[in-house]
């Protein structure tokens, strides 16, 4: 759309761009920099995961140990998404569509596993749950499982991905405004009611996204699990960790083998984060035009 | 924010979306960084700020901080070319290059840092040629440098895209009829535009890049003092068993963490009561 | 929606534990004992089948030493520990979980395979190194993990310091060569893996130091062709232990197999499967017919040297003791 608006107006391009020159020199650093470190590191994923051919590959993904990280990451990514995204749209309901002090120390605090180091959200939990943390004995003495078992794992995820969903929509309800909530309500209409039959459609894009970007890295992280994980092999390690342990086996086909799975999902990731962001664009479009 | 704040929403469900909210928070964050807090107050003060000021932990604050602000800059300054070029330019495979931008998000950590590893190390593709030239970047803090990069590419170049996209094209032309040469238009007139935005981005990138663990230990020396990063010393210390230690870190990179976020907000705040301005 | 995930995410559960056997123990080791233990519970599940009828499940945990320990302190449910060394089994003794005598209940120190400390160098020795002295040469770059974090690593210390304070004769004079070694060292991983991977696969350092296992397991992986072990005249003993962990044996009422478990690393069969795994058998039948693996290295004792882990720990790996000193300078 953009290019189309370009392309028409070539003369008002004259005034807002650089001499072809530097135009060039822009641009070659730019994908200098992007192939180097972008590029470059991805393919080398790949390049190493066929390094033995083909059917080192499969063989390397179709063994039980990859296939029992596979099924614990799904699971552990489905528990926290789905948490997350529930949490994430009643929290963006409250912050977007109502105005109360402190919404930026909300904000701020919803935001912060953005920035906590993935090493402390896992010790945390080690420090509640731990044999040596505050809830850990009575754990034990109940037979409970937290650390180094799926809840732990979980935990530890949810943390890390907990802004990702409200994020995604804070500012798309925000801008949203509220006129047709109200309109929905002054009709008789409930509050669920009107929630689903008239928020939701309206961000259902929004939630999307959240859901994808918080899933991606849901999938992927590894500092925070690899502290509450406890490794155990075929039980709770899950895709990334699995990554570290074949690369220190030496198994470096399997181990990029798996990287290379994870890559794929960042890739597929990607082009559907493309497409969604394309929907937004529109929807974000004033209605009646 | 007058406007709104003024008027009362008739929109329900506010005290219950909020309960669930705050709680959520709490369970999740809230409490496990509350323990966090109350670990640290079994110590004495004194103990704190000797673990804090011990010289080793200074380093490797030193380290993960430095080498985060360092890199942050240069996403800043890579990640504003970037984006000027996926936005004023056209050039082939434009489309591509924009969504890869994402990559280093969308990547887990440890694959990004075996690939790195295994792209720098001497008999790297990228490595290799390095060595060559006398530079060795697998195993020194300037392969954490690498990795702190890589991951913060997105960052920059998606919170000043969005801005350089909707920037009023008439504010260049006018400054452009007005006489200004091309150099001015663009240091005097967008580049100001776009500081919000170049902030946040950079605050993001670098917050990331303090607290990255993943990527870097594959890439690291991890030699104390000098290629030792703080969330590695954390893991050090706990399988140290010294947990006081591991939290009192913790604890200054989670305040440095919240600084940094809280900042961040605050940024944005700004630039949304400036943009009326222009 | 929910419904449709409901049966799928049933499924995965239901997958994962389809395969359970009678019995399931954990046994958390350390990080090169993989293979070993890989062929172990092969042999000791088949043995205990035989013998009384029941099927049983061993899970592994491999990470550094001190990261496992950590990990059982703070509740993972081992019910064996198979460490690298005895001091990170004391700490969970010392948490409770295990009680102070561990060290008696099995022969031998319990530690029914033992092994020692020798370099891993490229092919050729382009570099020449012989013995501990060559280490500390300008220009030689030595590849070894983190004591704080690597059991390894700490066997990899004391093995320098020991032959240090026996050659030159006092504990100042060991310190500085000791002091000098790790000047030379570029690269301290976590873990002796990763060490391992930094100096074979990265192509990083001119030797490494490594348990022997280790370097054997290194040369059979990447070919002879390509790395030499060298064996130092004198090294030291390193004795990996291994305990129940009683208190979650106790509780998930594991103990007996959980005995058998280690017992049967004191059979001709257990000896057997270190000796082939390259660890030095304690058996003196199959040592002597394994002899031919080994070189004849002149072997210290921690105890003789260093007064027993605790005492060892507390001088050169506490906060504050020799190896931090030697990274302040």
């Amino acid at each position: 759309m953009s290019e189309l608006q370009s392309y028409l107006s070539s003369a008002r391009d004259d005034l807002r761009t650089e001499p072809r020159p530097v135009r060039i020199v822009i641009i070659a650093i730019a994908v200098i920099f992007l192939v180097v470190f972008v590029v470059l590191p991805l393919v080398v994923v790949f390049a190493q995961a066929f390094s033995k051919g083909i059917g080192a590959y499969l063989s390397a993904l179709s063994d039980p140990e990859a296939w029992s990280a596979i099924r614990l990451t799904l699971l552990v990514a489905a528990i926290s998404v789905s948490l997350n995204l529930v949490f994430g749209v009643i929290a963006a309901w409250a912050i977007a569509k109502f105005e109360f002090r402190g919404k930026t120390f909300l904000i701020s605090l919803i935001d912060l596993p953005f920035s906590v180091s993935p090493v402390i959200s896992g010790l945390v939990f080690v420090l509640l749950f731990g044999g040596q943390g505050y809830w850990g004995p009575w754990l034990q003495a109940h037979n409970i499982q937290v650390l180094f078992a799926v809840p732990g794992i979980a935990l530890a995820t949810i943390f890390v991905t907990f802004p990702f969903v409200a994020r995604a929509l804070i500012p798309l309800m925000q801008e949203q405004g509220t006129l047709e909530e109200e309109a929905a309500i002054s009709l008789g209409a409930s509050g669920l009611q009107t929630f689903f039959r008239v928020t939701l459609p309206n961000i259902k894009w929004g939630v999307l996204y959240g859901v994808l970007l918080c899933n991606a890295r849901a999938m992927g992280e590894f500092g925070a699990v690899s502290v509450v994980s406890g490794h155990i092999r075929g039980e709770t390690n899950t895709m990334p960790l699995l990554v570290e342990i074949l690369y220190n086996e030496y198994q470096f086909v399997s181990s990029f083998a798996i990287a290379s799975l994870l890559a794929m999902l960042a890739l597929i990731t990607l082009v559907a984060k493309t497409i969604l962001e394309q929907h937004l664009d529109e929807g974000q479009q004033p209605r009646g035009d | 924010m007058s406007a709104a704040g003024g008027r009362r929403s008739t929109l329900p469900g506010f005290g219950l979306t909020m309960g669930l909210t705050l709680t959520w928070l709490s369970i999740i964050i809230l409490i496990p960084l509350a323990g966090l807090f109350l670990r640290t107050f079994e110590l004495s003060l004194d103990q704190f700020w000797g673990i804090v000021t011990s010289r080793r932990t200074l380093n490797a604050l030193k380290i993960s901080f430095g080498l985060a602000f360092a890199a942050a800059v240069v996403n800043l300054v890579m990640g504003l070319i970037v984006v000027w070029a996926l936005v004023r330019y056209r050039f082939p495979g434009r489309r591509i290059f924009d969504a890869i931008v994402d990559v280093p998000f969308a990547l887990p950590t440890a694959v990004a840092g075996v690939a790195l590893t295994s792209l720098f190390a001497q008999t790297g593709w990228l490595g290799a040629p390095l060595a060559e030239l006398g530079i060795k970047v697998a195993f020194t803090p300037i392969g954490i440098f690498i990795a702190m990069i890589f991951i913060g590419i997105p960052f920059v170049v998606r919170t000043v895209q969005p801005v350089l996209i909707d920037l009023d094209a008439e504010i260049e032309e006018a400054a452009a009829s007005l006489g200004a040469n091309r150099w001015h238009t663009v240091s005097k007139v967008i580049l100001p535009s776009l500081i919000p935005a170049l902030l946040t981005g950079f605050a993001l990138a670098f917050a990331r890049a303090v607290g990255e663990y993943g990527s870097v230990i594959f890439i690291a020396g991890n030699l104390p003092n000098v290629s030792e990063i703080a969330p590695l010393l954390i893991v050090i210390r706990l399988s140290e068993f010294r947990y006081a230690d591991a939290t009192a870190i913790a604890v200054v990179m989670l305040v440095a963490a919240f600084l940094i976020i809280f900042a961040v907000n605050r940024i944005q705040r700004w630039a949304q009561t400036r943009i009326p301005a222009h | 929606m929910v419904r449709r995930i409901l049966p799928i995410l049933a499924g995965l559960l239901w997958a994962s534990s389809a395969f359970a056997a009678d019995v399931t123990l954990l046994n958390v080791s350390y990080d090169p004992t993989r293979e070993l233990y890989a062929d172990f519970n092969k042999a000791f599940a088949a043995a205990y089948q035989k013998e009384t009828g029941k099927s049983v499940e061993i899970k592994q945990s491999h990470g550094g030493s001190g990261s496992q320990a950590r990990a059982v302190i703070d509740g993972l449910q081992a019910d064996v520990v198979t460490l690298a060394l005895a001091y990170d089994i004391d700490a969970i003794a010392g948490k409770g979980l295990i009680p102070p005598d561990w060290q008696k209940r099995l022969p031998l120190n319990a530690s029914p395979y033992t092994s020692t400390i020798v370099f891993l160098v490229r092919k050729g020795n382009p570099k020449g190194i012989k013995d501990w002295d060559d280490l500390i040469k300008s220009g030689v770059s030595v590849i070894t993990p983190n004591p704080k974090t690597s059991g390894g690593a700490r066997w990899n210390y004391l093995a320098a310091w020991g032959y240090a304070l026996k050659k030159y004769g006092s504990a100042d004079k060991a310190k500085q060569f000791v002091g000098d070694l790790y000047r030379n060292v570029p690269v301290l991983d976590t873990g002796a893996r990763g060490s391992t991977v930094t100096f074979v696969e990265r192509a990083v350092g001119d030797v490494l130091l490594a348990w022997e296992n280790e370097a054997f397991l290194a040369q059979r992986q990447f070919g002879k062709d390509k790395f030499e072990i060298v064996s130092p005249p004198l090294s030291i003993l390193a004795e990996p232990p291994l305990s129940v962990v009683d208190k979650v044996a106790d509780k998930k009422g594991t103990r007996a197999v959980a005995e058998a478990y280690l017992k049967y690393w004191y059979t001709k069969e257990g000896q057997e499967i270190a000796a082939r795994n390259s660890y030095r058998p304690r058996d003196p039948e199959i040592a002597r017919e394994y002899q031919a693996s080994f070189a004849k290295v002149e072997l210290f004792t921690i105890d003789d040297v260093f007064g027993g882990w605790t005492k060892a720990q507390k001088e050169h790996f506490a906060e504050g003791g020799v190896f931090d000193q030697i990274y302040k300078n």
